[in-house]
């Protein structure tokens, strides 16, 4: 397999939904690899669409869940509509 | 369980407060059971266990098929002969979701295959025995692929992301396995002759024993057991799988209109369980030392099949070169 390229594979389960990742294959090219995740990954009909990247070519964020890297979310609870206190005539919004 | 005797390197746990930081976060992480991914520090001890488990398991994915392929062109109808097919696909498929997951550890695929065809690492001892008659084909995947859901279910949990999502997978398309099997049996029972209904019995016979080792002995004194499963790889002792698989699996032999080999096996009142008689080990010790009926004839099928293929990978290489060649 050493002179394969490993591929991640994506599917889309439904139209209408996000590609989500289910693993990976190996492959000669990209061509076998979607056939590969084809017989891997949808054997009993999970997807209608199929993607299958390099995986040398993601570039990922790094590093244990304590990374500073999410950090500047964590103080910025005015982003969510939780946030907002509304009078109760005004009820939902 | 498919990957059998799992050695964790561990001389006994260790307490929070013996832990280094980086180890005390990760264990406090593994008891509020999130997640371990990839890119997130792990014990060294870990790594090498879950990639010892991890192929381990995906070999005995690997190997099963063989014992099965043995009935492929003898099954007795052309949907038997499918359903058979799609099994044997799906076992493939369940290798290749754990080699992947094993990649995830940083192990190496070849690496790893080729240990086990130096026989430095096991598969599961349920496929080191042959497949005598078309009644095996139900009786495996009645009890051992049935043993393996008992086994797997668990696994789902297990605290290493990759692995438990593998397992999510794998746990969804073994019910099918299971049901094919002991539809074979129930068939053979209803429809059979005289000669066909013996031959059912005598495959119990065969698989009951080895189906219960399948679970591997009891880890009542086992540091590798107390390990991982305060790492909570593992999540319920051997013998408690091996119950659960007992009891569910006692009311579908009665139902079948076959007995087990095991005089000592009967209802118990009291405990709620099955009582069962007491298990040959050694059989199982001698299996997993190479002394087993087909354990060497399994490997070198699946060395010849990796030798024996060089020329298409190397084909699919080339013409992937020529491919691109082409394009530039």
């Amino acid at each position: 397999m050493a002179e394969w390229t490993l591929f991640e594979v994506f599917v889309r389960s439904k139209h209408g939904l996000n590609h989500k990742h289910v693993g990976s294959v190996h492959a000669a090219d990209a061509t076998m690899a979607l056939e590969n995740a084809r017989e891997l990954y949808t054997r009993r009909s999970e997807g209608v669409s199929l993607w299958v990247v390099p995986a040398a070519q993601i570039t990922a964020s790094a590093g244990d869940e304590k990374e500073p890297f999410f950090d500047p979310a964590d103080d910025k609870v005015y982003r969510h509509a939780s946030f907002y206190k509304l009078p109760p005539e005004v009820d939902q919004m | 369980m498919y990957a059998q005797q799992v050695d964790t390197g561990s001389k006994g746990l260790k307490s929070l407060d013996e832990m280094s930081p980086e180890e005390r976060h990760f264990q406090e992480k593994v008891n509020a059971e999130t997640k371990i991914e990839p890119k997130n520090w792990m014990p060294d001890g870990y790594r090498k266990t879950l990639i010892r488990q991890i192929s381990q398991h995906a070999h005995s994915e690997i190997v099963g098929m063989l014992p099965e392929g043995n009935w492929l062109t003898r099954a007795p109808s052309l949907k038997r002969k499918l359903q058979l097919m799609a099994k044997i696909q799906d076992e493939a498929g369940h290798g290749l979701y754990l080699y992947s997951a094993m990649e995830t550890l940083g192990a190496d695929r070849d690496d790893e295959i080729d240990k086990l065809h130096r026989g430095e690492v096991k598969f599961s001892s349920i496929f080191t025995y042959p497949t005598l008659t078309w009644a095996d084909m139900g009786a495996i995947g009645w009890l051992v692929d049935g043993a393996a859901i008992v086994n797997q279910v668990p696994l789902q949990r297990c605290s290493y992301g990759p692995y438990a999502r593998a397992m999510i997978r794998v746990c969804k398309e073994e019910s099918f396995h299971q049901r094919q099997g002991y539809e074979i049996l129930l068939t053979m029972m209803r429809e059979g002759t005289d000669e066909q209904k013996a031959m059912v019995q005598d495959a119990i016979n065969r698989f009951w024993w080895p189906s219960l080792m399948m679970f591997g002995p009891s880890d009542a004194d086992s540091p590798n057991s107390a390990q991982s499963m305060a790492w909570k790889i593992k999540r319920h002792g051997n013998d408690d799988l091996r119950q659960r698989f007992l009891d569910q699996t006692v009311p579908q032999l009665e139902f079948l209109g076959c007995t087990a080999p095991d005089p000592d096996l009967k209802w118990n009142e009291e405990t709620g369980h099955y009582d069962f008689g007491e298990i040959q080990w050694q059989e199982f010790f001698d299996v997993l030392k190479g002394h087993s009926p087909c354990g060497v004839e399994r490997i070198q099928q699946r060395k010849n099949a990796i030798d024996e293929g060089q020329w298409v990978r190397d084909a699919a290489v080339a013409y992937a070169d020529k491919q691109k060649a082409n394009a530039a």
